[in-house]
């Protein structure tokens, strides 16, 4: 329940200022912001639990001190990244993803977080020490601490079971004045300190890991969006990530450590925010997430089609795939569903291994290969075109190579300067608004002699980069072509034409060692491999290796009981 | 063109583009910069100047691309349309002041432009102003191209005191004075650039014209001397031969003329005086130089240069012709042609250049076939059918 809504209705006028100016405090008393005069008035508490001990109340700003020196006040950087993670919600939810995620699941996510590292929701702050005041705080600093402290005991006298959120924000290290903050009195209280802490310690917050939670949030309420459609939204500005902070409140004051904390300069990788999804939901403790059956969008089955549709391949393929998921078990509820902690079972990548997918059947089932010899006349049938690989070849390498070329040349139009300008210490001030100045006018002069260039336009948000349609009348959709010239029929059933497989590798590293299932070396595989991956590697904005890894895992799979019986299956590289 | 060979990532191979997600600043700023080059190799200045507005981002996070941008951002300017004077100087400006140790090297190149477009006057405002700056260490650390300021300032002065030169009327006396101060200003400055090893043929031409005006034919003569003579200064051909037009035109001993010459000679046979060299030679007494002679224009006909030369064919002619009408000396001939005999004819006598000479150029076949009648016999000649007019 926001804030807002709760003293919306409240217009009593303050008993001592005579404002209709209400907030809330932690503990969900009526307070006035003009005075900070606190009545009895007590707000209804929603309970939407998560988990059975806690209660769950907005994060209110509470007793805050106003600043006086830049009109900044005080405010911490788990606020501030609370801040970013509302931004994405937001963002996601105007792209169509459902209010539930936002409003329920990434909101218990976070506060489950901020109770577990002890920044919010629980007793006494992390174990930190009072420090004495340094000599040479200014007077005001005296006049806060007192309150302060008394913010903290009463918080501490508390019943376990209620609330306590500010007030245990209030860290006693925030007296530990670095000179940044003294001299400007400004920025986040702890910021340094959370710079100084142990990274590995309790999963620190970091910019990526907010999209680990927007992730996990997804997965939760099993959103039709893959991991690398929400990083490409990131990427294309649908979701904000890079510049988030210039979207603080005027009031949140960045400097010095505050900095380097919010301000990213590379996007973060699948990898990374993949991993730190997994080690976020075990270190919650979460449970077992909902189940992700045949009817999910992230199903093998549901991706395969939306890749195969996107890869411009025949719709029969689609029965393929099924069947090589069928076979290889991967589209079992349990293979499939996140199981926080268990580390026995594989972390499934849904939108990696649906690629994975597409390419063993591509190669392995059909072994589709441009050595095969096909039919050079696209022949036709009653029941339409057959489906030609190097027909398809030509026209998707075309595609490809210019999508490539327009993003590499988005990805170097990309500006990562911020509309406000961002300084270290007040020293340097000057000297970077005057080479902003520069820049800016460098930028306009330039601009003037780009001719009539359109500014890079944010491309709509899109599910699909590339799309074919079937009313095309140069031929360039395959979708509706046949497999026939691939498949032969044998005994009234269609299978492929060759059942030799030459597999990728014999045997499969330990992806704990190396961090990669097989080797990606460009010298063993034919380029019609290179290709594929290429293309799935573009489209999922991923390193190619790492499709590579999950058609190992899946080849593995599929061969499983003929690799035990070591019968003469012949290895090596692929014609 | 200042660019450094940037690979562009997505033309590297077929397998292996760069898709992922995961780049830095970094990577984006190279990205864009290959972008640049190519755009710029390929003469397409807008879209060039359109990914410069992007790179120029960097600018604010890392100062190491400055000089990059300057000379990029200049050379777009230098080639683009809708550039101009005014577009190049409002550029020019926050590039001197961006990094203080390339601060005269800016104002230097800028100087170059607008000598390029023929704006005297801005150039030297230019250069007087960079000329007064001074920032401590710095001053220091970038003498060299402070001396180079001073260098075209003198040159500059020079070309003024020329154009006041040619202006000046009898009894003119503002314009007179004027004109030294110009000639002073520029003394200073060139005479202090020749001083450092280098090639600065133009300087010196300057230099020395002003002193000849002025009478200080010492002075003169000892610059020029200095200039080819001083082993420090890199072997220049130039050197020697202004110190030979200048000893030309003051009437020196032919002692004195050949001596130059002949270093010359040892430096770019193939030079053009070398036909001077030749008719020089020549008319001497003295055996010994006309043997020298006849090696200078031998060695100069080695090479393609003169290949077409009637002059020197001319003096070829007269010289072998003379030696076997004397019948004195006939030695010579034969130690020169002894290690010319297997390629010369190939080289200058061949059927297609006869026929080509012939038709082009009759008077250099006249002299070729004769110095060939008398190298190759008559009737070896493919000149023959000349004798027989």
């Amino acid at each position: 329940m926001e804030e807002k809504e709760a003293t919306r209705d409240f217009n009593e006028r303050c008993a001592q200022c005579s404002e209709v100016n209400w907030g809330l405090t932690d503990g969900g008393r009526f307070y006035c912001r003009s005075c900070h005069n606190v009545t009895e008035k007590i707000t209804e508490v929603e309970n939407t639990d998560f988990t059975s001990n806690i209660r769950i109340q907005t994060v209110s700003k509470g007793l805050r001190k106003q600043e006086k020196t830049d009109g900044g006040c005080e405010w911490y950087v788990c606020e501030g990244f609370q801040f970013v993670l509302r931004k994405q919600a937001e963002a996601l939810e105007a792209l169509g993803v459902c209010p539930q995620m936002k409003d329920e699941v990434l909101w218990n996510f976070w506060r489950c977080y901020l109770q577990k590292t002890k920044q919010a929701y629980c007793d006494r702050p992390a174990g930190e020490t009072v420090r004495p005041l340094s000599v040479c705080d200014s007077s005001t600093d005296v006049d806060s601490d007192p309150e302060r402290l008394s913010l903290l005991y009463s918080s501490l006298s508390e019943s376990e079971g209620d609330l306590q959120t500010d007030c245990s924000f209030v860290s006693s290290t925030s007296k530990v004045s670095e000179s940044t903050s003294v001299r400007s009195r400004s920025g986040s209280v702890d910021g340094s300190l959370y710079l100084m802490k142990n990274p590995k310690e309790k999963l620190r917050m970091t910019m990526p890991m907010t999209l680990s939670f927007c992730y996990m949030a997804l997965l939760w309420v099993r959103e039709t969006m893959t991991l690398s459609e929400l990083l490409r939204f990131v990427f294309e500005g649908h979701i904000p990530y890079l510049n988030v902070f210039q979207h603080f409140p005027e009031k949140m004051k960045l400097r010095g450590p505050d900095i380097k904390i919010f301000c990213v300069e590379s996007w973060p990788s699948y990898e990374e925010v993949f991993n730190k999804m997994h080690e976020l939901a075990a270190f919650l403790d979460l449970p077992r997430f909902p189940d992700i059956t045949d009817s999910c969008f992230l199903h093998p089955d549901m991706l395969c089609m939306k890749y195969l549709m996107e890869a411009n391949l025949p719709d029969e393929m689609h029965n393929w795939t099924c069947r090589v998921v069928k076979k290889t078990c991967i589209g079992e509820v349990d293979f499939l569903t996140l199981v926080p902690g268990n580390k026995s079972t594989r972390k499934v990548k849904y939108d990696v291994l649906a690629a994975a997918v597409i390419v063993v059947t591509t190669f392995c089932v059909l072994l589709i290969s441009f050595t095969c010899s096909q039919p050079k006349m696209c022949m036709f049938y009653s029941d339409g075109p057959y489906f030609e690989l190097k027909k398809w070849y030509k026209v998707l390498k075309c595609t490809l190579d210019v999508e490539q070329k327009k993003l590499d040349e988005r990805r170097a139009k990309y500006l990562w300067r911020c509309e406000k300008p961002l300084f270290y210490s007040a020293k340097k001030k000057s000297k970077v608004l005057k080479r902003r100045q520069i820049v800016v006018n460098l930028q306009n002069q330039f601009g003037r002699l780009s001719g009539s260039v359109q500014p890079a336009e944010k491309p709509n948000p899109s599910s699909f980069q590339l799309s074919w349609s079937e009313e095309n009348t140069d031929g360039s959709c395959f979708h509706g072509h046949s497999l026939k010239g691939i498949l032969q029929e044998k005994r009234g059933l269609l299978t492929a034409m060759n059942p030799r497989y030459w597999l990728c590798t014999l045997k499969l590293c330990n992806e704990k060692l190396c961090g990669h299932l097989a080797h990606y070396g460009e010298a063993d595989f034919p380029q019609s491999y290179h290709f594929v991956l290429r293309l799935f590697s573009f489209l999922l904005r991923i390193e190619p290796s790492y499709i590579h890894d999950e058609v190992c895992m899946i080849e593995h799979k599929l061969f499983n009981k003929k690799l035990r019986k070591k019968t003469k299956y012949k290895t090596g590289p692929r014609k | 063109m200042y660019c450094e060979v940037i690979k562009a990532p997505w033309s590297s191979n077929s397998g292996r583009a760069v898709v992922c997600n995961n780049w830095l600043f970094t990577v984006s700023s190279e990205l864009c910069l290959s972008f640049i080059q190519d755009a710029m190799l390929q003469k397409q200045w807008k879209r060039a100047a359109e990914f410069l507005t992007f790179y120029v981002e960097s600018l604010e996070k890392d100062f190491s691309r400055e000089p990059i941008i300057w000379r990029i951002g200049s050379e777009i300017l230098r080639h683009h349309p809708d550039s101009s004077v005014k577009e190049f100087n409002t550029f020019i400006e926050p590039m001197k002041t961006l990094s203080v140790k390339r601060y005269l090297k800016v104002c230097l190149e800028h100087a170059f432009y607008l000598l390029h477009n023929g704006l005297i006057d801005e150039a030297y405002q230019n250069l007087s102003l960079a000329e007064s700056w001074r920032f401590g260490e710095q001053t220091v650390i970038q003498d060299k191209e402070l001396k180079l300021i001073q260098a075209y300032m003198g040159l500059l002065d020079y070309y003024k005191w020329s154009k006041q030169k040619n202006i000046l009327l009898e009894d003119d006396l503002s314009v007179e004075q004027e004109m030294h101060s110009c000639f002073r200003k520029a003394a200073v400055n060139l005479k202090e650039i020749i001083k450092i090893p280098g090639v600065w043929d133009q300087f010196v031409k300057c230099y020395v014209d002003m002193l000849e005006f002025y009478g200080d034919h010492n002075e003169a003569r000892q610059v020029l001397n200095e200039y080819a003579y001083n082993p420090k200064f890199p072997a220049n051909p130039n050197a020697h031969v202004y110190l030979y037009q200048f000893l030309k035109r003051h009437g020196e001993s032919k002692k004195s003329l050949i001596s130059v010459l002949k270093i010359l000679h040892d430096i770019v046979p193939s030079h053009e005086l070398m036909i001077d060299f030749n008719t020089m030679l020549q008319k001497s007494k003295k055996r010994k130089r006309r043997r020298l002679g006849l090696e200078v224009i031998f060695t100069a006909l080695d090479y393609a240069g003169c290949k077409e030369n009637v002059k020197a064919w001319s003096c070829l002619a007269r010289q072998v012709k003379q030696i076997v009408i004397s019948e004195k000396h006939l030695a010579w001939i034969k130690q020169e042609w002894n290690s010319r005999k297997d390629w010369w004819p190939a080289f200058h006598f061949s059927h297609y250049l006869a026929k080509k000479n012939w038709q082009e150029n009759e008077s250099l076949s006249y002299e070729k076939a004769l110095v060939a009648g008398i190298l190759l016999g008559r009737g070896n000649t493919k000149f023959s059918f000349l004798f027989t007019t």
